[in-house]
């Protein structure tokens, strides 16, 4: 009987938010109270729900619900197991924050003459998305989690319809649509050379195809998840279109969609395509993706475009972890998978603020945060660090951790690797110094009259600062998330334990085969 | 399982049509693109997933297989709901900056904007050697033009000496056979101021163009630096030109900068 309900659970964190905003839709722009009651509520069960299921998963083993009672080759099933638990709890957590802080923010009251709110149920929608993307255990069904979850992100980037959202708008959607089109034609060719979509039945049919059509498929699949995790050559999209949305969408964009991308790739590699050719090809693709970006971020004026460069070099340390297709090298990039959801999406929620604060993002215009705004300074310092890969933090763990996979697999390439991820990490230190020295550090008009020797570095532009402070309702969730953040430091041994029984499970494929066929294989 | 050649080509068809609409500018013809792109799809899925069959009913013999039908459903209800997105993006599009064209990405507008930076500077370059080169020229035409000068007056002078000294040598001889002839200092100065008076015109013709030649000289060296002096005012004046347009240039474009870069600033709200 309790298991019964353990595996009813694993639906919950799909099924709620839709709901929600089902009733949030029928509610329309009314009782705002109300609607961000809901909204919280949701995801606070949706957490409560993941932590739950991650309890069980890691003691007995996947959950798997089969969806309308339908056995699971030929029906739609839910697998629950210790990778998709573990980046469910931490990606609701980051939801709840973000949600927390949109409400605090009143970012879903920006739009009055909006015929109905349509925020909150955009970001639920998105969040199911999100978790179906993660339990989906079936190929189809991951294709209609991604669908839900960009319509969700469609409906957020272009919150407010202003030129420039309309603008990024188009190219994302236009980029999403060719993604979703590649896919579709993937699982054309995948059910007819398997007769099947369920990932599990795929893991025991792949075996028995011929080399050229199983490269054919992951090659095509593999495109599919680097063009949503924006992985290099497949990233020009995401500067371009990310920064232009609202704060707490792009937080939860860049936090989220691109991890769902990776997450779907070590599925890819681990359960159905183990040990294939193509890990070389992704060892590379790690490297092309660290090293742009991270130059990208070194030539970027603007906080978010800054934020966004190094949110596509960080994903190449994920794509590297799972292109050394070892234990260890999916444990560190599951860690670090964790690790980034929460940084990356702290910083932007920090950015936010700073927006709010100021009213500019750009550090050229920037200044004094330090001494005008110290909260929104050390926010701002605290995940910066970490995501610099400063120890102790989590962003050194995780580093660490592939590091020590890359030099445990030998190698020229691996240790190509591992230098130019330090390389990364050095240059994301420089980017986000820089800006640091900028924005916080630089002294502005008002704190500068007082002077009498005005120093060579403030002949630029003049920084501008507003002498308003924010409530402190405001910045409370990004608090929350930068405590998550550091918390990963703390609990680092039991997590990165945790993250290696993910990983070993996750290379073993045969729990999530068995749990998921039974006896009916 | 042989492939219905038929539907497939349909597929291949749709696809390339579906592709090459999507490389359009224009939004629209993108959105049609994408429909045209998600019906060849869909049809590729039912073509690829077996033969045709009766009715997925339980216990029917001989069924198609009713899997990828139920995915081709959902797939269409999905395009669909993404070209209504598509739509409503494309008319908002179109009220806000009266085209549907899919607009330039940011990026790459500022490449752009540093190339064209950077050929700017390449022509400034290019145009402040070309002036460097021409004022190395001129003055190496005055040079030229003094060294010239120089040289005829020195000619000149030396042809003046030579006469000088023909009429000096002329006036010796002359005297000195007159003294030969026997004739006394007084007789030969008497002598000497009559043949002045008389050789007047010629001595006094001599002393003239002498002194007219020297005249010359002088007037023409006068010109000479007057149009030394103008050449050089010109000269600066021209280059003050040059300068003066060089930085009207500069000072255009990046006005220009300014406000191609404005617009991306405008709207990051």
């Amino acid at each position: 009987m309790a298991a019964h309900i353990t595996e009813g659970l694993v639906c919950v964190p799909v099924l709620l938010p839709l709901l929600a905003a089902g009733v949030k839709l029928a509610i329309g722009g009314r009782l705002r109270r109300l609607q961000s009651l809901i909204s919280l509520g949701t995801l606070t069960v949706s957490l409560v729900v993941s932590v739950l299921l991650l309890v069980a998963v890691d003691r007995g083993g996947p959950l798997v619900t089969e969806l309308g009672g339908w056995p699971s080759p030929i029906g739609i099933c839910l697998v629950a197991d210790r990778l998709s638990t573990l980046v469910l709890v931490v990606s609701s957590a980051v939801t709840l924050c973000v949600m927390a802080y949109s409400v605090a923010n009143a970012y879903d009251e920006q739009e009055h003459d909006a015929p109905m709110a349509i925020f909150h149920p955009g970001f639920l929608v998105m969040v199911a998305g999100v978790a179906d993307a993660f339990l989906s255990g079936d190929l189809f069904n991951l294709f209609v989690a991604y669908e839900l979850l960009l319509s969700g992100s469609y409906v957020l980037l272009t919150f407010g319809g202003t030129e420039s959202r309309i603008r990024a708008g188009a190219t994302y959607t236009l980029m999403a649509l060719v993604s979703s089109m590649v896919f579709l034609i993937a699982l054309a060719i995948t059910y007819a050379a398997t007769g099947t979509l369920s990932m599990a039945q795929l893991a025991v049919r792949f075996a028995t195809l011929p080399e050229q059509v199983k490269l054919l498929v992951e090659l095509m699949l593999l495109l599919v998840f680097a063009i949503k995790a924006a992985i290099f050559p497949m990233s020009a999209w995401l500067p371009d279109s990310y920064p232009t949305a609202p704060a707490p969408a792009t937080a939860v964009f860049a936090g989220l969609l691109t991890k769902v991308g990776v997450y779907s790739i070590i599925r890819l590699e681990a359960l159905l395509f183990p040990g294939g050719p193509v890990a070389t090809l992704l060892m590379w693709v790690a490297l092309g993706t660290m090293l742009t970006g991270v130059l990208g971020a070194v030539a970027q004026t603007d906080l978010k475009r800054m934020l966004s460069f190094t949110l596509l070099s960080h994903i190449g340390y994920m794509v590297f972890g799972v292109a050394l297709s070892t234990v260890a090298g999916m444990a560190g990039a599951v860690f670090y998978v964790l690790h980034h959801i929460t940084v990356q999406t702290g910083l932007f929620l920090v950015t936010g603020l700073i927006e709010r604060r100021t009213g500019t993002t750009s550090v050229t215009r920037l200044g004094g945060l330090m001494r005008t705004a110290p909260l929104i300074a050390v926010l701002f310092f605290v995940p910066a660090m970490n995501l610099s890969g400063i120890p102790p933090m989590s962003g050194f763990l995780g580093k660490l951790m592939l590091v020590q996979a890359g030099l445990a697999a030998g190698g020229p390439l691996p240790a190509a690797l591992v230098a130019a991820g330090l390389v990364t990490s050095l240059l994301t230190l420089y980017a986000v110094a820089k800006t640091w020295g900028k924005a916080f550090w630089r002294v502005p008009r008002e704190i500068r009259a007082g002077r009498v020797v005005e120093s060579e570095e403030y002949t630029g532009e003049e920084p501008t600062v507003t002498t308003t402070a924010l409530p402190l309702t405001m910045s409370a969730p990004v608090v929350a998330l930068v405590a998550l953040g550091l918390s990963f430091t703390v609990l680092a041994g039991p997590l990165s334990a945790l993250a290696q029984r993910a990983a070993g499970e996750l290379m073993a494929r045969e729990p999530y085969i068995t749990a998921v066929l039974g006896s009916r294989r | 399982m042989t492939a219905p050649l038929l539907p497939f080509a349909t597929c291949c068809a749709l696809i390339a049509a579906g592709v090459t609409l999507l490389l359009e500018r224009s939004l629209v013809r993108v959105l049609a693109g994408v429909i045209t792109l998600g019906n060849g799809v869909n049809l590729l899925i039912v073509t690829a997933s077996g033969e045709a069959g009766g009715p997925p009913f339980v216990g029917t013999a001989a069924m198609a297989d009713p899997l990828p039908q139920a995915m081709v459903l959902t797939a269409i209800v999905i395009t669909l709901g993404v070209t209504a997105f598509l739509l409503a993006l494309v008319h908002r599009s179109w009220q806000l900056t009266g085209s549907d064209e899919v607009q330039d990405d940011t990026e790459d507008r500022r490449v752009r904007l540093r190339a064209r930076r950077g050929e700017l500077t390449d022509a400034v370059r290019h145009r402040r050697d070309a002036y460097r080169r021409l004022v190395l020229e001129q003055r190496a035409e005055l040079a030229h033009l003094e060294a010239e000068r120089a040289e005829r007056e020195r000619l000149e002078e030396a042809d003046l000496e030579r006469r000088i000294d023909r009429v000096h040598t002329e006036l010796d001889r002359w005297t000195r056979g007159l003294l030969d002839e026997g004739l006394t200092e007084e007789e030969l100065h008497a002598r000497l101021e009559e043949a002045g008076l008389r050789a007047d015109t010629a001595s006094m013709d001599n002393v003239m163009r002498i002194e007219e030649l020297r005249e010359e000289h002088e007037r023409r060296r006068g010109e000479q630096a007057a149009r030394e002096r103008e050449l050089r005012r010109k000269l600066r004046a021209r280059q003050r030109e040059a300068r003066r347009q060089m930085r009207a240039a500069i000072r255009e474009e990046l006005e220009r900068q300014a406000l191609a870069q404005d617009p991306e600033l405008k709207g990051e709200d």
